[in-house]
């Protein structure tokens, strides 16, 4: 099971204080955040990807490198990354790139982008979300699987005899997970190639969460990939922690209230009973998370959203102490009566082993001296 | 059996919307052999819309309201008349139906207003919005003002009575009326027979 967090890099006002962080100490609070997570000892961090005010998560690729930097185990992902307005082409080289920077702590999670706009200011029309998303990802599976690629799509220039490089790390691209809430067609899509699929989970009702798993995991099996139970699912998860609940409920009220998602609408009492979002002691949470699986089944990632609605960085790092004191108990809890056959989720590591070893793929181009092509050398896993 | 569903959008209570209401759902069960009838009233719902309209998703109680709008042969909608047009709770509810909720379905559409001169807003407001909801409105709209209450020998009765009976004709015929209803695909019906990927791929290129 990996735990982690994921980050939608929103700048908002405390509303507590009244104060906005800038966009300075938002980023770098962002990589705080990361490196926290880290000795906590937690698995997974990921950045989400917006390109409007008032977020701070466009270029997610120099963020997850920058953190694979300065971070030794921390497994780096995306929440989400836009395949419908990103260029697949610079998603393949991109994260091939940072697979090799970070020996392969990376992987990548497929969304649309919810914003209207930054369609058009991509040259790309969010009536077309779903078809880019199918169309773009079908490119992008391709360049990180062929070494020359000859392609003709409705959404991008044509490709003729094009290599995305670097290659893969090892022979492996990096794993994939497609998230949607609302969207069947992405369950799909997850399904039909065997990635993960993610639901985020919060904000949202259960029911929505078990409809988009249950038709992944049976589309999963349909497709060949194997029963149900092995699919690969990811759910997030929204929590605010005090060791006495009644602080934890006092403190995170004022944040709730005047949250960019949810504010001034529901009351914190019925959100927390219509999503996953719990607000109380560390024990309270713990049980929460672990109930996520009577309405999923046994799930491979649980990521949690620590830092948004202008909580303020110490506060956050707080947040994940105390994740990090539970965090065994939370282990233990995922591991109990689960099946030895349920898969975990799919590592660089995992993934070179499933190929039988590690592959350098490096595209040698001609000598324009001599007209050779020096083969590469075989290396050893 | 037919299922009539009402939604009354009054905010007073009693209100002359839901009297309205009543009066219209009376007629149409009147007019029909077996009837089930459930009535939504906005007012309950008026903190779940607005929830909705925030947090993207219904409460319990407002999700059972539009399942039922949604799962009914027939509507009867009637709502205030505010500032020359339907109010905004009444509105709010058909904003948040998801798309397709409404397609084919046999909707009569009535208002109510202090004065006979707002009449027109069932034909300048009312029809457009089912219209565009793909909705099968019924020829006859039933209007009441305040004075209709009142007044003896207004032909609101008539009207009452010849636009239940049109509902009842569309909302009745519960077989061919479906084959009359082709609904737009909803994510309901692509969670439990999804899209095969293939098709999707080509779909995708297609254009």
């Amino acid at each position: 099971m990996q735990i982690g967090i994921f980050s939608v890099g929103d700048v908002t006002a405390d509303p507590t204080t009244g104060r906005t962080p800038t966009e300075h100490e938002r980023i770098k609070a962002t990589v705080a955040i990361a490196e926290k997570a880290e000795e906590v000892g937690l698995d997974v961090f990921a950045t989400g990807e917006h390109h409007n005010p008032p977020f701070v998560s466009s270029n997610p690729t120099a963020t997850l490198a920058y953190i694979g930097a300065k971070t030794e185990r921390l497994l780096l992902s995306t929440a989400t990354t836009l395949i419908t307005t990103t260029d697949p082409v610079l998603i393949a080289e991109d994260y091939a790139k940072i697979q090799h920077l970070t020996d392969g702590r990376v992987d990548l999670m497929m969304g649309r982008g919810n914003t209207g706009p930054v369609y058009p200011w991509f040259g790309k029309d969010i009536r077309q979300g779903i078809n880019l998303a199918v169309e773009n990802y079908a490119l992008l599976h391709r360049l990180w699987r062929e070494d020359v690629v000859d392609w003709q799509g409705r959404f991008r220039t044509p490709l003729q005899g094009y290599t995305a490089t670097p290659r893969p790390l090892d022979g492996v691209p990096p794993f994939v997970w497609h998230g949607s809430i609302r969207s069947p067609e992405i369950a799909e899509q997850a399904a039909y190639y065997g990635d993960g699929f993610f639901h985020n989970h919060i904000f949202w009702p259960a029911s929505h969460t078990q409809q988009m798993v249950d038709l992944y995991r049976r589309r999963w099996a349909h497709h060949g990939h194997g029963p149900a139970d092995t699919a690969i699912v990811g759910l997030g998860g929204q929590f605010f922690m005090r060791r006495n609940s009644q602080d934890a409920v006092r403190e995170f009220r004022p944040y709730f209230d005047n949250a960019p998602v949810y504010g001034h609408g529901p009351s914190l009492e019925d959100f927390t009973a219509q999503t996953p979002l719990t607000v109380g002691s560390p024990q309270q949470v713990l049980e929460r998370t672990l109930s996520f699986r009577d309405y999923v089944g046994d799930y491979q990632r649980q990521l949690f959203l620590v830092d948004h609605a202008g909580l303020p960085l110490k506060t956050v790092l707080e947040q994940l102490d105390l994740l990090g004191e539970i965090l065994p108990a939370m282990r233990a809890g995922f591991a109990e009566g689960r099946p030895a056959h349920v898969p975990d989720a799919p590592t660089h590591a995992s993934l070179v082993a499933a190929a039988g070893g590690a592959h350098d793929t490096t595209v040698h181009a001609v000598d324009d001296v001599t007209g050779q092509v020096r083969d590469a050398e075989p290396v050893s896993a | 059996m037919t299922s009539i569903v009402v939604v009354s959008a009054g905010l007073s209570n009693p209100s002359s919307t839901r009297l309205l209401a009543d009066r219209l759902a009376a007629a149409t069960v009147e007019a029909l052999e077996e009837v089930d009838v459930h009535t939504v009233e906005l007012r309950e719902l008026a903190h779940d819309l607005t929830d909705h309209l925030l947090t993207g998703f219904p409460s319990a109680a407002l999700d059972r309201a539009i399942e039922q709008v949604r799962e009914a042969d027939g509507v009867i909608a009637v709502t205030p008349v505010f500032s020359a047009s339907y109010s905004g709770l009444f509105k709010t509810f058909f904003d948040v139906l998801p798309a397709g909720a409404l397609d084919g379905t046999p909707v009569l559409a009535a208002a109510t207003a202090g004065t006979a001169r707002h009449s027109l807003v069932l034909d300048h407001a009312l029809r457009p919005l089912f219209a565009y909801l793909r909705a099968v409105v019924v020829p006859t709209g039933v209007f009441a003002a305040t004075d209709d209450f009142g007044t003896a020998g207004t032909d609101l009765d008539d009207r009452i009575t010849r636009a239940a009976g049109e509902l009842a004709t569309l909302a009745g015929k519960t077989t061919s009326a479906d084959a009359v209803r082709s609904r737009r695909r909803t994510v309901e019906d692509e969670l439990a027979e999804p899209t095969p990927f293939e098709e999707l791929l080509a779909r995708a290129s297609r254009g």
